[in-house]
């Protein structure tokens, strides 16, 4: 497994070719983005409430400088949850998303993987936590179903767009159907295939990390507590650990060892629960079947009237409000996305830094230390989980939607910064090509517009899903309102605003789509 | 490669259902190790330290196996509760009730002496000006406010039930923003810090942090205190004699009412521990049902 991050592939469609029709179309959609991302901005609370923010900060700071660690065998044993998590979990996603992309062409089975990966890790988790505990299988499956169908989709669209030329060439007789996949399709998609899982991998580790937000063993629960208590000494040396995880993993994490990791992580942390069958029973027959119904007789007149009342109140209270909330905020954090992305992407290009610019004895110098900081910055702005962003800014600028903001835009806009930067790799220049801002707006702006605008529609549905889990921390988005219905055993709540979610995200994904094909946007899974 | 590759999944597949295999007949046999846990109300990051020495307190007096597994929410803990990941847990007034009402047959055992009138404090930060009164002052309508967690008794329950009371409106109505810290230490730290400028918590927490000079007295102060109320309590699942024998409930309640070192006591904090029934708790249901935390009837 070779642990680079993506390379976005060859640029087929820059913005060079493409006409002055598409180029306003292009022109158009951001600016109706923008316009909308500003009247939303005027909708939503962003004040900065903390009287004193920079008493928080420099506390943070200074226990950022002077991390500490009150337990070695804690933090190593949250470390080794993290990785058994998180490689246990893209095993198994693998499998069974390699499993559900062999039919990806049947609608239902695209449908069914478009909801398990609309569901975020946390709610899995809760749900999961529910019927099989705080055990290792409900941090197993949280991470494994979601990650299922986004591999799944990987991977069905790679299996499509693999070069059809070998299996063109088979004779038309006899073609079976597993012969043709295994010999004619497969050996072409794998590279991709192993490329986007190895990355997968790290989001799943990140993922890991903050399943110990809600409970789980891994190093986000000891993480949260520090922050929460306020030791930021302590907090700090739970983050690094992570980063130095995540950040290590191409050093040590080589194919030929693979299966040596698999068989450790299984046999340190099995995969098990204590489900009582009669709990499993009462959940799915009786928790969450929505209040008005339970144990009542269906089709009555009664039981109608009870359950649209109870629909409406929820309705009024919960669905409505989050659903707006959840909207605006992503709509605004997307558009902050994207501003952060262009400011950022000169930091891993080699146009901006240094590649080319520096002789030395009339060789250019290939790796410019500059990137490489540059680069190191935006890896480690992809790195901070947005959760726990959002947790930061929370406290130092008090609650509203702002740290929200700041949390989804750095986390995003970090992703979207790097893979430009790298995309920008490919650029030829002429000799006498202008410089610096010059350089930007009139050469380099235009010609990565088109993946621009793809990576971000890409990362909408993403984006959206961040957001609701960014309830939990009390910004009134959808998780707000499953994480209180969690808080009270309202698990038919829960489920319902749940279902609301997914619905919301498989919306803005198949919109988002539709924009892309309109404008004819090439799309590279390493985005998602 | 590939085969090799597709060989490791076949194996791994194997390989996990052996274990969910051995996993489940593993657990048809009771548990052997009587676990407990806490609501994580406080301190969080002691509370592993704090409660293994109550584990092993208990291990002593009953001579079983005992461990304590931390939680991260209020929730958290009512969830391993019901599924019988832990048979014993120090709830708050509110997690206890909710507990009890999943877990038919489950009891109070004990609570603490303070708990019978437990009280919250009403806390705002000094710029808001509000000074300490006899009754909830009116001023506090308008300002940004937090709770501890959404399933907080003496951060939440009671006092919201107090402030609709005596402001004859719903926390969202009457104040510019709602929060939810999480829990008290939390609470404390956000209105010192001034990121909400009043909030609610719990008195033993409060009283605590002061003694040990957590609080600013210049930034934060107390301005009202609440009506008294029953509190925390220990509450076992009715089937533990059925694990650990026929008197294990009568003994597990008089090694609890027994504890009186100064050190294991200061862990909840309380001063000791009083013998406590289900209708105590008849009114934090109550007050939970008109609140809307708790369906009637359900």
């Amino acid at each position: 497994m070779a642990l680079s991050s993506p390379t976005p592939k060859s640029a087929n469609s820059s913005a060079a070719s493409s006409n002055n029709s598409s180029a306003s179309a292009l022109r158009n959609i951001s600016f109706w983005f923008a316009v909308s991302a500003l009247i939303c901005l005027l909708l939503v609370d962003i004040d900065i409430s903390t009287a004193d923010p920079w008493a928080e900060l420099s506390l943070m700071t200074a226990g950022a400088l002077s991390p500490s660690v009150w337990s070695w065998p804690t933090l190593l044993s949250s470390l080794a949850n993290t990785f058994a998590f998180a490689l246990q979990g893209v095993t198994l996603a693998a499998i069974a998303g390699f499993t559900l992309a062999l039919g990806y062409r049947f609608t239902l089975v695209r449908a069914f993987c478009a909801f398990i990966r609309s569901i975020h890790e946390l709610f899995w988790a809760l749900l999961f936590m529910q019927v099989a505990g705080l055990s290792s299988l409900t941090g197993l499956l949280a991470i494994a179903i979601p990650y299922a169908g986004t591999l799944a989709k990987i991977y069905g669209e790679l299996f499509e767009e693999v070069d059809s030329a070998p299996a063109n060439n088979l004779p038309p007789s006899n073609r079976r159907p597993l012969s043709h996949f295994f010999y004619s399709v497969l050996p072409l998609a794998w590279r991709s295939m192993a490329t986007y899982t190895s990355y997968r991998f790290e989001c799943a580790i990140r993922s890991s990390a903050i399943l110990g937000f809600v409970g789980l063993p891994t190093l986000g629960f000891h993480l949260e507590t520090a922050l929460s208590d306020g030791h930021y000494s302590e907090a700090a040396a739970f983050f690094y650990a992570l980063l130095l995880l995540i950040g290590t993993l191409r050093l040590w994490l080589h194919k030929r060892l693979l299966p040596i990791y698999l068989v450790a992580v299984f046999y340190y942390l099995p995969p098990q629960a204590t489900i009582s069958w009669q709990l499993l029973v009462r959940f799915v027959t009786e928790d969450i079947v929505p209040g008005p119904l339970r144990g009542q007789v269906l089709l009555s007149s009664e039981t109608f009237n009870n359950l649209s009342q109870w629909f409406n109140a929820l309705w009024q209270q919960q669905i409505w409000p989050g659903l707006v909330n959840t909207v605006l905020l992503g709509q605004i954090s997307l558009v902050f996305t994207g501003l952060l992305a262009l400011a950022l992407l000169p930091l891993n290009s080699p146009l901006f830094m240094g590649h080319g610019r520096f002789m030395d004895h009339g060789r250019f110098i290939s790796h410019s230390w500059k990137r490489g900081i540059g680069d190191s910055i935006l890896v480690l702005l992809r790195t901070l989980p947005e959760y726990l962003l959002a947790f930061i800014g929370l406290l130092i600028l008090g609650p509203s939607m702002l740290p929200a903001i700041l949390a989804l835009g750095i986390h995003n806009g970090a992703i979207i910064g790097h893979l430009l930067g790298r995309y920008t790799e490919e650029f030829n220049l002429r000799a006498d090509a202008s410089r610096g801002i010059t350089l930007y707006f009139y050469e380099v702006l235009p010609r990565i517009y088109r993946q621009f605008l793809a990576f971000l529609f890409y990362r909408w549905e993403v984006i959206l899903r961040e957001t609701a889990i960014l309830g939990i921390l009390g910004i009134a988005t959808l998780g707000f309102y499953i994480d209180s219905a969690f808080e009270t055993f309202r698990f038919d709540v829960a489920l319902l605003l749940i279902l609301v979610s997914a619905a919301l995200n498989i919306s803005v994904d198949q919109f988002a789509r539709y924009l892309r094909q309109r404008l004819q946007l090439k799309t590279v899974p390493e985005s998602l | 490669m590939r085969i090799q590759l597709l060989r490791t999944f076949a194996a791994l597949t194997l390989l996990f259902v052996t274990s969910i295999s051995s996993a489940s007949s593993a657990n048809t046999a009771s548990p052997k190790t009587f676990v407990f846990s806490a609501i994580p109300d406080q301190d969080e990051a002691n509370l592993q330290e704090r409660f293994d020495k109550v584990a092993v307190y208990l291990q002593e007096q009953l001579g079983i196996k005992v461990r304590y597994i931390p939680v991260k929410s209020y929730s958290a803990a009512v969830t391993a509760f019901r599924n019988n990941q832990v048979q014993l847990a120090w709830f708050g007034g509110l997690s206890g009730v909710q507990a009890r009402r999943l877990v038919p047959g489950s009891q109070a055992i004990a609570q603490g002496t303070e708990d019978p009138f437990f009280t919250s404090y009403i806390i705002a930060h000094s710029s808001t000006g509000l000074e300490a009164s006899d009754s909830l002052p009116t001023a506090i309508t308008g300002k940004t406010f937090t709770f501890g967690s959404k399933g907080s008794t003496s951060g939440r329950l009671m006092p919201e039930h107090f402030i609709r009371e005596n402001l004859g409106d719903t926390p969202n109505n009457l104040f510019s923003k709602v929060g939810y810290s999480g829990d008290h230490s939390r609470t404390i730290a956000l209105v010192q810090s001034g990121a909400y400028e009043v909030g609610a918590v719990n008195y033993k927490v409060w009283d605590k942090q002061l003694a040990a000079g957590k609080i600013d007295s210049d930034k934060v102060k107390v301005i009202w205190r609440t009506p008294s109320y029953p509190d925390y309590q220990w509450t076992v699942r009715g089937d533990v004699n059925n694990s650990w024998g026929p008197d294990f409930q009568a003994r597990l309640t008089e090694a609890l009412l027994a504890m009186d070192d100064p050190d294991l006591l200061a862990s909840f904090p309380r001063s000791g521990f009083i013998a406590a029934d289900n209708n105590l708790y008849q009114p934090i249901l109550d007050t939970a049902i008109s609140v809307g935390i708790i369906d009637a009837g359900k």
